[in-house]
């Protein structure tokens, strides 16, 4: 009784967000990947700014140098400065992981809410995804590679021309899961009281999504966002790896680490850098992953 | 379950229809020309003759007719006379690789067995791995061993098979020396020793693919075990005097393996789609570098036809596991 009588909590209010990150920086490995991830991003992109020696910068005479000063990770067949091309590969790797993230992420929490809230344009949303479900994935990148890059390339140029296609094809190819998880969402959400609510105050539907459904599905999407990084990293490596991804004069992990396929007897640490980068990078975000889904999902939180 | 099951086989005819539709109109934008191998002197006329021999020339929706019915007309046909001496396809025209001018199921078939011994062996060796893991972790969770497994697990997430391979291939083959690097596919095994060498050439590339499907199947044989684990009927039986091994063993992970033995069915495309990947870090000359090199030479009508089938067989895979699913758990209904 005595704390109803008492008008003014003694407890500061907590936002939602503070609570979130308090169970976040809980799960060890989830700050500790964030940390990594963080890291990684820093350095690719703001180590060209400190390590100043052009990726394309070609020393024919300082060429299969081990680790030195001069060059902490070696240098290439061709004498250009590994630490440099691991820099500028990995920009485009994580470049190429955001954006085609955003684009499968937008994809399919577009799909995912028309699907869910609109109840006519579920039946067909969800067998158009299950029907690219259904799609051989990976051979199907490969074919679009081969078909789109000339066109591409003549429009955009060829950096530009490969960056939009590899991010279009991930981008299409990977945005149904996200689709699925937030129509199961919005489905669930769509019967709550609160929607209900704004709708009998005369909410038009447009601003009823915006407003109190898609804050309501943001932490699945943030979650499946995590993931989507690491499989579009993948992915591109992938590609790249089988020698249909980015041109050899444009660097990135993956081409790197098909460049140096070819000198694995001579010079494997050339071969472990880029995969180490690699599975670093996807490492730390699997992990960000993981601690987002546990701090996100209030059942948990305050265990 | 049977009209369930027949609804959807029917659903699927449509589904894969247009999945094949798909396929073709996307290669039906491609640029490559299978004549440009050919020598300038011949003439044109000449290579005229030779492109309608390739059933070029013809509108799209008319290839694409003629190609639906070599598919799922001939080649079946094609089939039946291989294993009963019939002559049904006497005469037919069956659909033609453009890089070999022979016909693709054959090259097909001839592929198929590297790639379904090594990734098929990986798959169960995952299996077996995986499922031990997965329950222990789950029984003893946030041990040291769950923690390990954890971390192992996602690692095996994160590593793409082309660093772990090539990884294994300069540790084991390179610095020691114990394994060949390539997959030698001309092998033979009719002694003692050429088994053992067969044995050697296949560890390694069964090694990295084993990682990867571990990594997923126990976390999914963990997550499920740990669902299951907290449930009611556990403690009941428990407190009937089970013992612990009974209670685990038989009561908990029946129930559990109902969504992994469906996960288990959902990656055997996998298997026949062959990892692309990993068959190109080892050269193991099975489906997926059929695909590459295919795709690699341009070949449309072997790209056309692989990419179908790996559609036929998620499309299928996914009917199995739906069905699985009902079959194992009795509170599922789909009627």
């Amino acid at each position: 009784m005595t704390d109803l009588s008492n008008p003014i909590p003694s407890n500061p209010p907590r936002s939602q967000w503070l609570d979130v990150w308090d169970q976040f920086k809980s799960h060890r490995g989830a700050l500790m990947g964030g940390i990594l991830f963080l890291l990684i991003v820093a350095s690719v992109y703001l180590g060209p700014l400190i390590w100043d020696i052009e990726a394309t910068h070609i020393d024919i005479r300082a060429r299969n140098q081990g680790p030195s000063w001069a060059h902490p990770f070696g240098t290439d067949q061709l004498g250009r400065d590994m630490l440099a091309r691991m820099m500028a590969g990995g920009s485009t790797s994580v470049s190429v992981g955001l954006t085609a993230m955003l684009l499968a992420l937008f994809l399919g929490s577009f799909i995912g809410v028309l699907a869910g809230f609109f109840k006519r344009l579920d039946g067909p949303l969800m067998r158009l995804t299950d029907l690219f479900l259904a799609l051989p994935l990976l051979p199907l990148l490969l074919v679009m590679m081969l078909l789109f890059r000339e066109p591409l390339n003549a429009a955009f140029g060829p950096e530009q021309g490969i960056f939009i296609l590899i991010v279009g094809a991930i981008g299409i190819t990977s945005w149904m899961p996200t689709a699925r998880i937030v129509r199961g969402d919005v489905l669930a959400i769509k019967e709550r009281e609160f929607v209900m609510a704004a709708r009998s105050i005369g909410t038009p539907d447009n601003k009823l999504v915006t407003r109190h459904i898609l804050p309501n599905v943001l932490s699945p999407i943030m979650v499946s966002a995590t993931l989507g990084i690491a499989t579009a990293i993948i992915t591109e490596s992938s590609l790249s790896f089988l020698g249909l991804g980015f041109p050899p004069d444009f660097p990135t992990w993956g081409r790197l680490l098909f460049d140096a396929t070819d000198y694995l007897q001579q010079y494997p640490e050339r071969v472990f850098w880029p995969g180490m980068a690699i599975s670093l990078t996807v490492l730390s975000v699997n992990y960000l992953g993981d601690g987002l889904r546990d701090a996100l999902d209030p059942r948990i939180r305050g265990r | 379950m049977l009209t369930f099951t027949i609804r959807r086989l029917i659903l699927s005819v449509p589904t894969l229809l247009f999945i094949s539709l798909v396929i073709f109109l996307l290669l039906e934008l491609a640029p490559g020309d299978p004549m440009a191998q050919v020598p300038l002197t011949v003439p044109p006329e000449v290579k005229e003759k030779m492109r309608e021999a390739l059933g070029l020339g013809q509108p799209a929706p008319i290839r694409f007719w003629k190609w639906l019915v070599q598919f799922f007309w001939i080649e079946p046909q094609v089939m039946i006379d291989h294993y009963f001496g019939t002559t049904f396809s006497q005469g037919d025209l069956r659909v033609i690789s453009w890089q070999t001018r022979s016909p693709v199921m054959d090259i097909v078939i001839q592929r198929m067995p590297q790639t379904l011994w090594v990734v098929g062996t990986a798959y169960v060796v995952a299996i077996i791995i995986a499922l031990p893991i997965g329950i222990y972790s789950a029984y003893r969770q946030y041990s040291w061993f769950d923690q390990m497994g954890t971390f192992v697990s996602m690692v095996g997430f994160s590593v793409p098979p082309f660093f772990s391979g090539v990884l294994v291939i300069v540790i084991f083959s390179v610095q020691l020396g114990w394994f060949p690097s390539i997959y030698d596919t001309t092998h033979v095994v009719d002694s003692w020793d050429s088994f053992v060498y067969q044995l050697r050439q296949m560890i390694m590339p069964v090694m990295v693919l084993a990682l990867q499907i571990t990594a997923q199947l126990s976390r999914f044989m963990r997550a499920s075990m740990l669902d299951n684990l907290n449930q009611d009927y556990v403690r009941t039986a428990r407190a009937k005097g089970l013992s612990e091994y009974v209670v685990v063993m038989v009561h908990v992970l029946r129930n559990s393996m109902i969504p992994v033995v469906t996960v288990i069915a959902l990656g055997i495309p996998a298997i026949f789609g062959g990892a692309i990947i990993t068959e190109q870090v080892f050269k193991v000359n099975g489906i997926g570098q059929l695909l590459i090199g295919a795709i690699q030479a341009n070949d449309l009508p072997m790209v056309q036809t692989l990419t179908f089938i790996f559609a036929v067989l998620i499309v299928l895979f996914n009917l199995i596991a739906d069905v699985l699913y009902g079959i194992l758990d009795p509170r599922i209904r789909y009627d």
